[in-house]
């Protein structure tokens, strides 16, 4: 109750066809219902382009992030060589570095790049994700000898064994990986307000507080906008569940 | 044929190593370094000592900050209390639980300006909330949650309470699964009621959860930011206003990048102190289980 009640009255709010959003008494079932603020919000406001971006963002994020994980988490899992246990505890181990430090200078290095004010800005610090090369890790351990024996046979080569057999097997993990990702890439707000200057490379977390500053009396068309950008990430979470909190529990006892 | 593996296995790495270490490593060593300098961006670095951390010791803000952020460890015990109900709460296998578990997930995977944003809308003096309870006659005037100096910290707090719920709960959930059904059928048999067996039996099992999850949001505290910078601003009156806004304040507004490595420096120094007493304190006793 405490906890859908607020959303109910978000949406119920963003539905509504006039009136400021504190109305005496509050409006739950809005007569009538109107799209009005959906269409208001994205055709008056930068909110399309927000969204747009906002898909770029997380999808190339989600990309990259796939691509390193899948790929350092594979010889740490499965291949002996020199420094392999050093770097596999300098990964984990960077979990515990005060990252908050970190933000300061990833700044300066951006700025150096010349990269301020990208979309690279915003997802390229994040791309190395210690949660996803330690999951992955663990999904390529315990793929059976046998599988690796087999392909070898065969006379596959290093790369080959990884894209064609092991790949494949470890797409469950990815695929929890990925959902992990999104609402973090889809969320993600301090960062991008840090490095991004111009409100036309907004993702929606930044442009929506945004828009709630300059249009600080039209409520219902940021009420509808934080409900259009709410709902990617319900429907995501309550279509994938199982896999989500396999990803936090997992998380949770790495 | 050794040599070509170990080049192969590094050439997988390559990606992952070299953004971790521009992004990660370099960073936070740098960012340590960098407190010892006054840097600006514009000119080059120049080293100064101690001196910002002695300019700290004196600078209004900073005790402000501190104090505020240090008050915001309050949420800790609160949400970890709330989130260890709620996971034996919602662990019953009743008909709909999923959907139960999946409403208190909500807040979680929802954008923190949303988030922020609704309860400052909820919370306003006009607000939903102050109808409420002038209705239910609880109060007799609107309390100003957001702009009162007095509170809007708490009801700041309360918003981070909310969001990080579910969180917490889903670690819990995995906790309580954990242990093995024969301990608390043992403590039953024994004749411990249903507050006994959780006291007794349950909550001390939970301990690894907890030391996880208390450690988890007790970082989390110190370093709250997003929702206090959507709802408040650091105000009114720097009632608000924590360490890591001063840090963001001081990095990205007046480009003090060195003060602010200062500060974040210091953030990190409480951070691990708090750690440590975190782990001392739920360590003690018999933890025979691990």
């Amino acid at each position: 109750m405490v906890t859908v009640f607020p959303f109910v009255w978000l949406v119920a709010t963003s539905l509504r066809a006039s009136g400021t959003i504190f109305a005496f008494p509050p409006v739950i079932v809005p007569r009538p219902a109107t799209a009005a603020n959906f269409v208001g919000v994205w055709t008056t406001m930068p909110f399309g382009r927000f969204f747009v971006n906002t898909l770029y963002i997380t999808g190339v994020g989600i990309g990259l992030t796939l691509l390193t994980s899948a790929l350092a988490g594979y010889p740490l899992a499965r291949m002996r060589f020199p420094g392999r246990d050093a770097i596999f505890y300098a990964i984990v181990g960077s979990l515990m570095l005060p990252q908050h430090v970190g933000l300061i200078l990833n700044f300066v290095t951006l700025m150096r790049l010349h990269l301020i004010d990208t979309y690279a800005a915003v997802y390229l610090p994040g791309v190395a994700s210690i949660f996803g090369i330690f999951l992955l890790r663990q999904a390529y351990l315990v793929i059976p000898q046998e599988i690796e024996d087999a392909a070898r046979i065969d006379g596959a080569g290093e790369v080959r064994l990884w894209g064609q057999v092991m790949l494949p097997l470890v797409v469950p993990a990815l695929a929890t990986l990925a959902i992990v990702e999104f609402t973090g890439y889809w969320n993600a707000f301090l960062w991008p307000l840090i490095v991004l200057k111009s409100p036309d490379r907004y993702p929606l977390a930044v442009g929506l507080l945004y828009l709630s500053g300059l249009f600080a009396t039209n409520t219902r068309y940021i009420a509808a906008g934080a409900v259009l950008m709410t709902v990617p990430v319900i429907v995501v979470f309550l279509c994938l569940q199982r896999y989500f909190l396999r990803g936090i529990m997992l998380g949770a006892v790495k | 044929m050794a040599l070509r593996r170990t080049l192969v296995a590094y050439l997988f790495l390559l990606p992952a190593l070299a953004l971790l270490g521009v992004f990660t490593f370099y960073p936070v060593v740098f960012g340590t370094v960098l407190s010892l300098f006054e840097y600006d961006v514009i000119s080059p670095p120049r080293y100064v000592g101690l001196t910002q951390f002695r300019a700290l010791w004196t600078d209004r803000y900073f005790w402000i900050a501190l104090d505020n952020s240090l008050k915001y460890l309050l949420v800790v015990p609160v949400l970890q209390f709330c989130s260890i109900v709620l996971a034996l709460w919602v662990r019953r296998p009743l008909r709909g639980i999923g959907w139960f578990r999946a409403a208190f997930y909500l807040p979680v995977v929802t954008s923190i300006v949303v988030v922020g944003l609704l309860w400052r809308w909820l919370l306003d003096e006009s607000g939903l909330v102050n109808y409420v309870l002038l209705r239910a006659g609880l109060i007799h005037a609107p309390i100003h949650w957001l702009t009162n100096p007095a509170i809007a910290l708490y009801a700041v707090m309360f918003v981070t309470l909310w969001k990080g719920l579910g969180y917490y709960m889903v670690i819990y959930l995995a906790g309580l699964e954990a242990i093995p059904p024969g301990y608390e059928e043992a403590a039953a048999l024994d004749g411990a009621g249903p507050l006994g067996r959780l006291w007794h039996v349950t909550i001390p099992l939970l301990r690894p959860s907890i030391l996880l999850a208390g450690t988890l949001s007790a970082i989390a505290a110190l370093r709250v930011f997003e929702e206090v910078y959507v709802m408040t601003g650091g105000g009114p009156v720097y009632s608000t206003y924590t360490m890591f806004y001063y840090m963001f304040d001081q990095a990205f507004g007046s480009l003090h990048l060195g003060y602010a490595a200062a500060l974040g420096v210091v953030l990190a120094a409480v951070t691990i102190v708090l750690a440590v007493v975190n782990f001392r304190l739920l360590r003690q006793g018999g933890l025979t289980y691990y």
